[in-house]
């Protein structure tokens, strides 16, 4: 039996690596908090994900319920923060991005369905507070 | 000494596949390609403290308000006190058919949004009767559950869209979302049935 020629297998398998590399984007936080997002039929896709910062409300994962209970909190980068915290972090975001992008920051809020409107209304104000006034109601497709 | 003439040895790069496949399971794994999708919203600029706490003054046929309470019990109402429409106990649904009246106002009634001339005069259109002092505003309670609030956001984006759809459809044969973005046929859709939903929580209206 002739033994396969696998002289152009590495080539192969590095067309595909660059592939990735230039598809996918780098995954942004761990996780601390659980969220099952809404179903709507009318979402539109975010483009560009370099402008688009995160805010994660939700309950504590479960490692994290025995200190803080089951009620919503919320996430900013790797930690749980509080309201207060947003304009900084906003402000931070904007600080790391081009000059030409600033004008098109957006703001992507994954919520969880079970939160109260109480803490979303105080993370909305706390984002008009620091201008960043383009925001999004991350959702899943609902056919 | 006579020069040998060396042939180079091959290299052995057959383990080179395997690398590059580590590389590759790596960049899988750290790496996310899910699109993130949502529903899209713009945020009215903070209050100026300055500015003297003046009641926006809004006739009451121009605004749609609807309400969840504490118990995620969805109300609304329009019109302006004489002739008022008041629902209470509706399903997120519900609001789909009521707010694309409202928007539209196709049959001109008085307890619904007045029509002006668009200004400044849309692409194409011109100066086209538009209800653009129209507001539709989402009161929560809050202890209001996040899904019900979303749930309404949905079906009042709808209203929206079918309307846009409908109104491109009869004018420029196409749907809508078809239209290529930011040209003047999708200006002048969108100028018809401008974006109206209020995020910020208004005090009071003013009676008409």
């Amino acid at each position: 039996m002739p033994e396969l020629n696998t002289s152009s297998l590495p080539d192969l398998i590095f067309s595909i690596l660059f592939f990735f590399m230039i598809v996918t984007t780098m995954r942004e936080v761990t996780l601390k908090v659980d969220f099952s997002l809404p179903a709507g039929t009318e979402i539109v896709k975010l483009e560009k994900k370099s402008l688009v910062s995160y805010i994660y409300i939700g309950p504590p994962t479960r490692e994290y319920r025995a200190k803080l209970g089951t009620e919503s909190r919320i996430q900013l980068n790797e930690d749980f923060a509080e309201v207060g915290a947003i304009h900084e972090y906003i402000l931070q975001e904007r600080e790391s991005m081009q000059e030409r992008d600033k004008p098109f920051m957006k703001v992507s809020l994954k919520i969880d369905e079970n939160t109260q409107m109480g803490i979303v209304t105080d993370v909305k104000m706390a984002l008009r507070e620091a201008y960043a006034l383009a925001i999004n109601y991350s959702a899943t497709k609902r056919q | 000494m006579a020069k040998k003439k060396r042939k180079v040895p091959g290299l052995n790069a057959s383990s080179t596949a395997d690398i590059s496949f580590i590389l590759l399971i790596f960049f899988l794994v750290v790496t996310s390609m899910d699109t993130d999708t949502g529903l899209a919203r713009r945020l009215p600029p903070p209050p100026d403290p300055n500015q003297q706490d003046e009641d926006v003054k809004v006739k009451g046929r121009n605004v749609l308000v609807v309400q969840v309470n504490m118990n995620n019990e969805i109300s609304y109402y329009y019109g302006d006190q004489a002739s008022r429409v008041y629902q209470q106990n509706v399903q997120p649904a519900d609001l789909y058919p009521i707010a694309k009246e409202f928007i539209a106002n196709p049959n001109n009634k008085a307890n619904m949004p007045e029509f002006h001339p668009a200004d400044p005069p849309l692409p194409i259109l011109g100066a086209y009767p538009i209800t653009q002092n129209h507001i539709i505003s989402v009161q929560t309670d809050r202890t209001t559950k996040y899904e019900v609030y979303f749930q309404i956001q949905n079906e009042l984006m709808r209203a929206y869209n079918d309307l846009r759809d409908e109104f491109a459809m009869k004018n420029f044969g196409v749907k809508y979302s078809d239209l290529p973005s930011g040209e003047d046929k999708e200006l002048a859709v969108r100028g018809v049935y401008p974006l109206k939903i209020s995020e910020a929580e208004p005090k009071q209206y003013g009676t008409n």
